[in-house]
């Protein structure tokens, strides 16, 4: 099954209209991928019966657009995460780590990796000197840690969230595309990892971002999830998850701070929880 | 909140229209930066500008330094909107005071989050 030419060339008109972003051909897959869930809602037969749909429907061409320019990941998506990470979390990592002076990070479902990137970005800016940083960022995805790996990122994608004077200082043009520099690329590492199964040996981390991917799973497997990152987390760690999700009624082995505008989620240790905890720690 | 979008293509002064717009902002258009100049001389003071750069008359990047040179203006905020993406190029309108810079194509997500980071999203947005 394909999109026929005269659909694709349909809607990449329609969207490089509506939105200027672009669907260069090659991108047939993806305007497929993104439309064929809207033409079964439909009860379209397949995807160019929808896009013939499309040319008499106003409502519907508006929902094509929509589904056509979903971007998930942005940099610094959110911005109060990573301003609760500079302000708060950072440093008392930093106050922590005083003999080792070294930082961990886990960027878990990375995704692309603009999350991993910005972190580093940040850690750039204000780790003091003399100190290391590593972020480990996982994803259930090979492709999208190929992704990370490379750290190059279209124009569209370049625009989301990244500050121009950000973008000068630590990109550089490759072809069409940008290129994140060598000094960051160096602090980021990427393993592949999938959060609902046993996790592979992985080190303590002092900060760990699980943004936006808790609300994939269901309740017995979030439970599950929190009960094995909190075996990862520092006494002294932080645990970010997204605007919508929570550790409340799921779990009492973490306690909720308010930082600015994001709750900070810290692992609980209760009087005798190491003695319990450590056999679990070895296990995941 | 008023925008003043700097645009030679009708379509493209159209799209911006529209993005910012549903973020509850008024707008004036211009079609190139003399006009726009004109304008701010006429007493408009917005609190956005988005430029293009390669426009007739006069471009973007002088519209810029124009701005930049005058203290009547210093409040508002100039945000590019161009397909010009050298590095060098970004680094020139930077440097000559503009505060953001979006490469066309664009989605209008990019102009949220980049207004989102001025400080420039309307809290209300009117229904």
């Amino acid at each position: 099954m394909s999109i026929a030419e005269s659909s694709f060339r349909y809607v990449a008109d329609l969207v490089r209209r509506e939105t200027s972003m672009l669907y260069e051909p090659g991108k047939e897959y993806l305007v497929e991928a993104r439309l064929l869930p809207l033409a079964r809602e439909a009860g379209d037969s397949d995807v160019d019966v929808y896009v013939s749909r499309l040319m008499s429907d106003a409502a519907e061409r508006r929902k094509a657009i929509d589904a056509l320019t979903i971007n998930e990941t942005s940099w610094f998506r959110d911005n109060a995460p990573y301003q609760a990470f500079t302000e708060v979390l950072l440093p008392r990592a930093i106050a922590a780590n005083q003999a080792t002076r070294r930082i961990s990070i886990w960027s878990a479902a990375c995704s692309s990796g603009q999350e991993a990137y910005s972190l580093s970005m940040l850690l750039d800016q204000h780790l003091p000197l003399g100190w290391t940083a590593e972020i480990l960022a996982t994803d259930v995805s090979t492709a999208m840690l190929e992704r990370v790996k490379a750290g190059r990122y279209s124009q569209v994608e370049m625009n989301r969230g990244l500050p121009a004077t950000h973008l000068v200082r630590y990109f550089s043009r490759v072809g069409s595309e940008w290129e994140v520099s060598a000094d960051l690329r160096r602090i980021v590492t990427t393993q592949h990892l999938n959060l609902a199964t046993t996790f592979p040996p992985l080190p303590t981390f002092d900060i760990v971002f699980l943004r936006n991917v808790l609300i994939y799973f269901d309740l017995d497997t979030k439970r599950d999830i929190l009960r094995r990152v909190h075996a990862r987390v520092a006494p002294h760690g932080s645990l970010l998850l997204g605007s919508s999700e929570t550790t409340l009624d799921l779990t009492d082995s973490w306690e909720r701070e308010a930082v600015g505008r994001v709750q900070v989620h810290r692992p609980v240790q209760p009087a005798g929880a190491f003695g319990l905890a450590a056999p679990t720690r070895a296990a995941v | 909140m008023h925008a003043l979008i700097i645009d030679d293509s009708r379509a493209m002064r159209s799209i911006l229209r529209r993005i910012v717009t549903d973020l509850g902002y008024d707008t004036t258009e211009a079609e190139h930066g003399q006009a726009a100049l004109d304008h701010l001389e006429a007493g408009l003071v917005p609190d956005l500008c988005l430029i293009d750069w390669n426009m007739p008359v006069m471009d973007g990047y002088q519209f810029v330094q124009r701005v930049r040179d005058d203290a009547r203006w210093r409040d508002v905020t100039l945000m590019m909107v161009t397909t010009e993406s050298e590095h060098g190029q970004i680094v020139r309108a930077l440097a000559a005071g503009a505060h953001e810079y979006v490469i066309k194509p664009f989605t209008p997500d990019a102009i949220v989050d980049k207004l989102e980071l001025l400080g420039l999203l309307v809290a209300e947005v009117p229904a």
